[in-house]
C-alpha cells in the first residue's frame, strides 16, 4: 500500500538533516581545492592562485612525508590485528566461563574503557607509566631504572598500540558474543554425546561457528589502514617521539592549523581522503560479495 | 550448556575464571588508581608511593577544584553541549532514518539519499577545508560550533534505519486503515518499538558530545568557551615543548600538581560512570538489532 501523498511529509522531515550534512559535510568537500592552489587566507579561495600538482610535488619531496606514511600504516596496521585476535580470544573463553551472573559483571566491566575519552585515558595513562608511577614502582622491585615510557620513541608505537587494545577489546567482543549465541546449542550436547572433550567442541563446533564473523570484520577492517587514532596519538605524543609517533592527521594539524601551510596540510588531508574512501569501499564490496552483508 | 564434571575440566574452568577476573581488574584499577591518587597527600602522590590506596587520605584537590571557576565554567559548556548536542542528534535521527526505511516508492529518489549519506560517511575535505568552512559560517567561539560541527551520525542513522526495516510492514498497514498520518505512525508507532536502538544511538551521541575535545580546542579560541574535556587536555595532557629533553619533562611532571589533576580527571570522568549502567543492557541488544540485516 502505497499513499503517495506521504512522500512530500517524508521529504519535509528529512530537509534538516540534509542541510546539516550539505553544511558540514558537503561544503568542505568543495574546499579540497585549496590542494591544487597557493591559497592565501586574504584572497580567498575563488582569487587564491592556481598551482596544479605543485603541493603534491613538495609534500613528496619532504623528509617527513615518508615517515609519516610509514609510522601511519604500520601503527594502523597492528591495531587492526590486535583489535581482531585480541577480543576473538577473549570472547571465546568468555563463552567456556559457566557461571552466568560472573559473566556479565566482566563484560559490563571490560566494556567501560571504550566509554571514557583519549584525553581522560591519555591523562591516566601518561601517569600510570610516569616516573614515578606504580609500573615503574612495579618496576623498581626488579632494580630497573625508572622508564620514561612515553619520551621513548622505540616504546611509543608499541604503547599506542597495546592502550589502543585494551581500551577496545572489550567493546570489539561485541559482535564475536553475538556471533557465538547464535550457534545451535544442541550441536554441544550431541557432540559430548559422542565423547568430544571441551578443546575439541571448542575446535570443532565454536570457531567453524563464528568463522564467517571473523572473515566479515577481518575484511571491513581494511578501511582503516591509514586511521592510525589521530585523538589517541595527539594526546600521548610529544616532540620526542615523533619520529616514530608521527602520523598523518597529527601532521596534517601541526602543519596547517598550528604552521598556517593551509595548502599543503589540505594536499595531504585530501591524499588520506581519497586513499581512504578506496579501500572503504573495496572492503565494502568484498563484503558483499563474499559474506552478503550489506550496511543499509 | 554442556555440564562437564571431569577433574581436567573443572581444573580449567578454576584457571578460567581467575584468568578472566584478572583481565576485568586490569580494565578498571588504573581508574581506581586515579581515585587514589586524587585522594592522597600531593607529596606522597609525586614521590610516587600511593598505590592502590590513598595514602594521607584528604580531600583538598577537590576543595580546591570547588573553588576553581575556570573548571565549573568548563563543566557548564559540557552540560550545555551534552544537552542540546545530543538532543539534537536525537531528533535529526529519528527524522532521517523513518522516512529512509521506506521504500523507494514511497520516498522518490530514496536510494539516491541513501547513496548521499553514505558518501558523507565515507568521504570528507579533511580538517583545513572543515575549519574554513565553519569559520566562514561565524561559529568561532559559539556554542552552537560544536553542537552543529560535527555532522549527523550516519551511522547511527543507519542502525535506526536498519532496525525500521525489519519491523512488520503489516504494523504500518493496520495504522494506516485507521486513518494515521506519517507523522503520527512514527512517533506513536516506530519510535516506542525502538526502544533498545534509540538507547544505543542516544547513548553514543550523549558519550560523543561528552567526551569530544577537538572541537573545542580548534574552534575555540579562548578558555573560557573551552568544553571540560578541551580544559582537562589543556591543563593536564599537553606537554607544551618543541624543544623539551626528557630530564625537563621529567622536572615538569614532578612540579605538577598530581593530586590535583587527578581529581580533575576523575570528575570528568563520573558522568559517563553514572549513565553508562542504566544504558549499557540497552546497546548490546541496540547494535545487533540494528547491524543485522536480513
Amino acid at each position: 500500500m502505497v499513499n503517495k501523498g506521504f512522500a512530500k511529509h517524508y521529504y519535509l522531515m528529512l530537509l534538516p538533516g540534509f542541510i546539516w550534512l550539505i553544511l558540514f559535510s558537503i561544503v568542505p568537500m568543495f574546499g579540497i581545492v585549496m590542494a591544487f592552489q597557493d591559497y592565501n587566507p586574504g584572497l580567498g579561495i575563488l582569487h587564491s592562485e592556481w598551482v596544479g600538482l605543485e603541493n603534491f610535488k613538495y609534500m613528496f619531496s619532504l623528509n617527513d612525508s615518508g615517515t609519516i606514511l610509514f609510522n601511519t600504516v604500520f601503527i594502523a596496521i597492528l591495531k587492526i590485528i590486535g583489535n581482531l585476535l585480541i577480543p576473538l580470544i577473549f570472547a571465546l573463553l568468555l563463552n567456556e566461563l559457566r557461571i552466568n551472573y560472573l559473566k556479565r559483571w566482566i563484560q559490563t566491566i571490560v566494556y567501560l574503557p571504550h566509554f571514557i575519552s583519549w584525553v581522560i585515558l591519555s591523562g591516566i595513562l601518561l601517569d600510570v607509566f610516569g616516573y614515578t608511577g606504580p609500573v615503574n614502582q612495579m618496576l623498581s622491585v626488579f632494580d630497573v631504572k625508572p622508564i620514561l615510557f612515553f619520551g621513548r620513541a622505540d616504546l611509543f608505537p608499541a604503547l599506542v598500540v597495546g592502550s589502543d587494545v585494551w581500551k577496545e577489546f572489550g567493546f570489539n567482543t561485541i559482535i564475536y558474543l553475538a556471533a557465538l549465541t547464535s550457534i545451535n546449542p544442541a550441536l554441544y550436547e550431541a557432540a559430548a554425546i559422542d565423547g568430544a572433550s571441551r578443546l575439541q567442541r571448542m575446535k570443532n563446533i565454536t570457531i567453524p561457528g563464528i568463522v564467517s564473523a571473523i572473515i566479515l570484520l577481518s575484511v571491513l577492517s581494511l578501511g582503516n589502514v591509514l586511521n592510525a587514532g589521530f585523538e589517541q596519538i595527539f594526546n600521548l605524543y610529544n616532540p620526542l617521539v615523533y619520529s616514530s609517533g608521527d602520523i598523518i592527521d597529527t601532521w596534517v594539524y601541526r602543519t596547517g592549523l598550528v604552521n598556517l601551510q593551509f595548502s599543503l596540510a589540505t594536499a595531504m588531508g585530501l591524499l588520506k581522503s581519497v586513499v581512504s574512501f578506496l579501500m572503504i569501499t573495496i572492503s565494502y564490496y568484498l563484503a558483499s560479495r563474499f559474506a552478503n552483508y550489506r550496511i543499509f | 550448556m554442556v555440564k562437564d564434571n571431569t577433574a581436567g575440566s573443572k581444573l580449567f574452568d578454576v584457571f578460567l575464571i581467575i584468568f578472566l577476573v584478572g583481565i576485568a581488574l586490569l580494565c578498571i584499577l588504573p581508574i581506581w588508581y586515579t581515585l587514589a591518587v586524587s585522594l592522597s597527600d600531593n607529596a606522597a602522590a609525586s614521590s610516587g608511593r600511593v598505590g592502590l590506596w590513598p595514602v594521607g587520605f584528604n580531600l583538598s584537590s577537590y576543595k580546591e577544584i570547588m573553588g576553581d571557576s575556570k573548571f565549573f565554567n568548563s563543566f557548564w559548556i559540557s552540560i550545555q553541549r551534552v544537552v542540546l548536542g545530543a538532543g539534537l542528534n536525537f531528533v535529526i535521527i529519528l527524522l532521517m532514518a523513518y522516512p529512509l526505511s521506506k521504500g523507494n516508492k514511497e520516498l522518490p529518489f530514496r536510494n539516491v539519499l541513501m547513496w548521499i549519506l553514505v558518501f558523507t560517511m565515507l568521504f570528507n575535505g579533511g580538517l583545513i577545508p572543515w575549519y574554513m568552512t565553519v569559520k566562514s559560517l561565524g561559529l568561532i567561539n559559539n556554542i552552537w560550533a560544536l553542537v552543529l560541527g560535527s555532522s549527523v551520525p550516519v551511522f547511527s542513522v543507519i542502525l535506526v534505519i536498519n532496525f525500521f526495516r525489519n519491523l512488520p510492514k503489516e504494523l504500518e498497514e493496520a495504522a494506516l486503515v485507521d486513518g494515521a498520518g506519517p507523522w503520527r505512525m512514527m512517533i506513536q508507532i516506530f519510535v516506542p518499538l525502538a526502544g533498545p536502538v534509540i538507547a544505543t544511538v542516544t547513548l553514543f551521541s550523549i558519550v560523543y558530545h561528552w567526551n569530544e575535545f577537538f572541537n573545542g580546542l580548534v574552534l575555540m579560541s579562548t578558555a573560557d568557551h573551552y568544553p571540560l574535556q578541551t580544559y582537562i587536555q589543556q591543563m593536564v595532557v599537553v606537554i607544551d615543548a618543541n624543544t623539551m629533553t626528557a630530564e625537563q619533562i621529567q622536572r615538569m611532571s614532578e612540579l605538577s600538581n598530581r593530586t590535583l589533576n587527578s581529581a580533575k580527571i576523575f570528575i570528568a570522568m563520573i558522568p559517563v560512570l553514572v549513565v553508562y549502567p542504566f544504558l549499557q543492557r540497552f546497546f548490546i541488544t541496540g547494535i545487533t538489532l540494528g547491524s543485522v540485516k536480513e
